[in-house]
């Protein structure tokens, strides 16, 4: 399910040593052992973290090669990329609202013209607040 | 639809080494305009949104050490909001948000405007949180805008991966 990959990619990017391992593995594909050497943690212990990012699909390992190096699955990262986006395309949504309601207060026609073409939240009741008109007469 | 090439656009980035929400927005107004659009209850439930919701104030001292709580509504859907007020100055705010469907999850917000002169201002704002975990949640779910929207949007990405 959805949710579940999420969760495992989430709680995958929580570690700051399996966040190093992943910016180790965007240079190139490397060995356990070759991922192990710039921590003070065994192979082991490196074993576990990239289980931890296989199982979220952020990393892949060969099966067939005798070092098994580990993959990054940029696929995953350009997943990562659009959830960003979409949240920056919500918060460039919400700041332009902000922009049309800096424009009224401002009484600033040429701005607001479109508005009431293209924004109807613009028609909310809201206009008549005594602080907008201290806004804008400032 | 208004072209959004001719507005300024947001800049969004996830601090690798800390649990921040870092974002920077310019805007045609002074930083008292943008002060009063964010302290001003009947002008930020204008612009808060989402497109499509109602916002509510339910609650509003915009003063060092106030309060706030609103509720977003759609379709029968309530999406509640609130914080405080930590420190409220000429042209910063410092203010906790919290989501009520999590109510143990607080994020620590500090904006700033910036005075570019030319009747220019330029937004800092920043969210920490309390986990790499919740932050990145909380870049996904898209908690403060729509939520089954966002989900079938990420139905639809996680989809595509496979």
């Amino acid at each position: 399910m959805a949710d579940d990959q999420l969760s495992r990619v989430f709680a995958a990017l929580a570690d700051p040593t399996r966040r190093d391992m992943l910016a180790r593995l965007a240079v190139g594909d490397a060995t356990v052992g070759e991922l192990a050497n710039p921590y003070d943690v065994s192979v082991q212990a490196v074993s576990k973290h990239i289980k931890v990012l296989a199982d979220a699909g952020l990393v892949s390992q060969s099966k067939d090669a005798q070092r098994r190096p580990c993959h990054l699955e940029a696929d995953v990262f350009d997943l990562m990329t659009k959830w960003i986006e979409r949240y920056r395309q919500q918060a460039q949504e919400r700041f332009e609202r902000l922009d049309d309601v800096l424009a009224i207060m401002r009484g600033d026609t040429q701005h607001t013209d479109h508005l009431h073409l293209d924004s109807p939240h613009l028609d909310s009741p809201h206009l008549d607040s005594p602080h907008l008109e201290q806004g804008a007469a400032s | 639809m208004t072209s959004t090439s001719n507005r300024y656009q947001v800049s969004i980035e996830a601090d690798p080494t800390l649990p921040i929400i870092h974002i920077v927005r310019d805007f045609d107004a002074t930083p008292s305009e943008l002060m009063l659009a964010h302290t001003d209850p009947a002008l930020f439930a204008r612009w808060v949104g989402p497109d499509k919701m109602e916002t509510e104030i339910l609650d509003w001292d915009a003063t060092t050490g106030g309060r706030w709580r609103y509720v977003a509504r759609r379709d029968g859907m309530e999406f509640g909001f609130h914080g405080c007020f930590h420190e409220v100055g000429d042209a910063h705010i410092v203010q906790t948000f919290t989501f009520d469907g999590q109510p143990d999850g607080v994020a620590l917000e500090t904006l700033r405007f910036e005075d570019l002169g030319n009747g220019r201002t330029r937004l800092h704002a920043q969210s920490l949180v309390d986990t790499f975990e919740g932050r990145d949640q909380w870049l996904a779910s898209g908690m403060e805008t729509g939520l089954d929207e966002g989900y079938g949007k990420l139905d639809a990405l996680v989809a595509e991966l496979r």
